[in-house]
């Protein structure tokens, strides 16, 4: 298994999996304490509508995917507004408009078919540098908004109403969230695929929620459990050819079975 | 400013003109000049009216509460109450009419330390992971300290907070693992870090016992007799509203009460730093005995 790391495709896939396991719970704490978790299922939607136009004009597909996955985060805010009190109205408009788009333009672009199955179940080992890249730049956007606004965006997920009287702009920090989470979700694309990145996003959250510590704790732990998962899941699925995205998914909804269930054995 | 009370406590609504006309205001004329600097407009309705889409919820409703007030507002489930909380608080925005908070326009209003928040305790998820210190201590955060470290300062804030409100020994709990009595400290803590000069309180007390919130209701109104804070408060204790602020509403509107009651205990308030009196007041309290303290001084007595 150890002579995988000295693949240099291997170690590309490495080295984004760690990067994508900071992001994705890092933003996923704040999607699911605000009972957003399908937001990033959406997006991951329009994002692969983004990666089949990407194809076809044969341009870099997931940059394209990362314009729709952001286009579509303005969408979100847009519906949110329009229809208050529903979001998750908003939500399955844009996930099915996303995923209706893609199939049209997968179609229209015959042939391309076979990479596409890259974007919808992922395929990490196939990060080249361009990938990596923009996997930094991105880590670097969403740790450093996440670092900065940590206070913020801690009030908005306990109360939003608190956050307002406190004089925080409660709409704006919104908006940047949905940003940093189209963001995280089209480069996670590549990684997971399309259908698997809110798994990324919020079963270590809810792994870690299972732990029931405090705030920092909470974040903490849960990009420990992303990471325990992705590095595992990339050497386990090298070493047996499995699926990457499948296998490091499945073994995060292990973990949270495990965890569930020494909760209730030891009842912490 | 010494203004008489009724002046500046005036409501119009085009259907409702009974019910505030016919009593006569309890607040004391303010002929002693050292009261009068206590009667500064902290929330002014100027004709506000506000409806969800068609649904007109608020009309052409005007009210003013003074500093030291006591604004307890009672009524039935969807006659506007939190609406108009939410309306003072800056949370929406009124359709028409102009809202002041400390004499400023509401839209203009920066100084939202000053005002201290107690949202319903349901806002807050049984299972949000933030220990009782984490949620304290966010009620420092804010425009100004939004990118400023947390210094020493403020943990002894946040300290001084928990210890004032007896949940000191709370502070690695999770949130959601308490009492519905010890949230409610807890978020009273929060709102009190700043030491704010307008605390507003949304059903504080609902869904937790009644020791809870006799305690709850004792501190409130220590707070309000003992220190430069105005309040109002939406609750559905009226038992506990009643006997402290008085039987009569000072008005009515579209079925939710008014009641008001003045506080001019000012010689009393010496000590500025609300939490550190607060924790001199419970350490009273601990040694006194529970039971006794609630004999000596009934939990919410009319009497002053």
């Amino acid at each position: 298994m150890l002579e995988l790391l000295t693949y240099p495709f291997f170690q590309r896939a490495l080295i984004g999996g760690i990067m994508i396991g900071i992001i994705a719970p890092l933003i996923g704490v704040f999607l699911v304490l605000r009972r957003l978790s399908m937001i990033g299922d959406t997006l991951a939607h329009v994002s692969i509508a983004g990666v089949a136009l990407g194809f076809l004009l044969q341009f870099y597909p997931l940059g394209t995917g990362l314009l729709f996955a952001l286009l579509g985060a303005f969408i979100i805010e847009r519906l949110r507004r329009a229809y208050r009190g529903y979001a998750e109205l908003s939500i399955a408009i844009l996930l099915s408009a996303g995923i209706a788009l893609a199939s049209i333009l997968f179609t229209l672009g015959r042939g391309f078919n076979m990479d596409v199955t890259a974007y919808l179940f992922g395929d990490i080992l196939a990060l080249d540098s361009t990938d990596l890249w923009l996997i930094f730049a991105v880590t670097a956007v969403v740790a450093c908004c996440v670092l900065f606004f940590r206070k913020a965006l801690f009030l908005l997920a306990m109360d939003e109403d608190a956050a307002s009287v406190s004089g925080l702009p409660v709409s704006w920090l919104n908006m940047l969230v949905t940003v940093l989470t189209a963001l995280v979700v089209s480069v996670a694309i590549k990684a997971v695929g399309a259908l698997l990145v809110s798994a990324l996003l919020t079963v270590p959250v809810a792994c870690s929620l299972a732990l029931g510590r405090g705030f920092r704790a909470t974040l903490g732990f849960a990009v420990l459990f992303a990471e325990t998962a992705i590095v595992t899941g990339l050497l386990v699925s090298g070493a047996w050819n499995l699926a990457s995205g499948g296998t490091i998914v499945l073994l995060l909804i292990v973990m949270l079975v495990l965890l569930l269930s020494a909760r209730k054995v030891w009842k912490w | 400013m010494g203004a008489p009370a009724s002046d500046l406590l005036q409501h119009s609504i085009q259907n409702n003109h009974s019910s505030h006309t016919s009593h006569s205001p309890n607040r004391p004329s303010g002929h002693d000049p050292r009261r009068d600097h206590c009667h500064v407009p902290v929330i002014s309705l100027d004709h506000v009216s506000f409806g969800y889409g068609q649904k007109q919820v608020i009309r052409d409703l005007s009210f003013t509460v003074l500093e030291r007030d006591f604004v307890g507002l009672i009524g039935p489930n969807g006659a506007g109450k939190t609406t108009l909380l939410k309306l003072i608080a800056g949370l929406i925005r009124p359709n028409r009419g102009d809202i002041r908070l400390f004499g400023q326009p509401a839209r203009q209003f920066r100084n939202w330390h000053r005002i201290g928040y107690v949202p319903q305790r349901s806002n807050i998820n049984a299972l949000f992971p933030a220990t009782v210190y984490e949620v304290v201590l966010s009620g420092l955060y804010g425009r100004r300290t939004l990118f400023r470290r947390l210094d020493r300062d403020a943990r002894q804030k946040c300290e001084e907070a928990l210890a004032a409100l007896g949940v000191e020994d709370l502070a690695g709990r999770l949130i959601g693992k308490l009492s519905g009595g010890q949230q409610q400290r807890v978020l009273l803590a929060r709102a009190l870090i700043n030491n704010p000069d307008l605390l507003i309180l949304d059903e504080p007390t609902t869904g937790i016992d009644a020791e809870a919130q006799e305690a709850f209701f004792h501190m409130i109104r220590h707070m309000h007799r003992h220190h430069n804070i105005t309040f109002v408060m939406v609750s559905h204790d009226v038992n506990m509203m009643l006997s402290y602020l008085g039987n009569e509403p000072r008005f009515e509107y579209n079925g939710i009460r008014f009641f008001v009651r003045h506080s001019h205990d000012l010689d009393e308030c010496r000590e500025t730093n609300l939490t550190h009196t607060l924790k001199a007041f419970q350490e009273q309290m601990r040694s006194a005995g529970s039971a006794a303290a609630g004999e000596r001084e009934p939990v919410m007595s009319a009497a002053d």
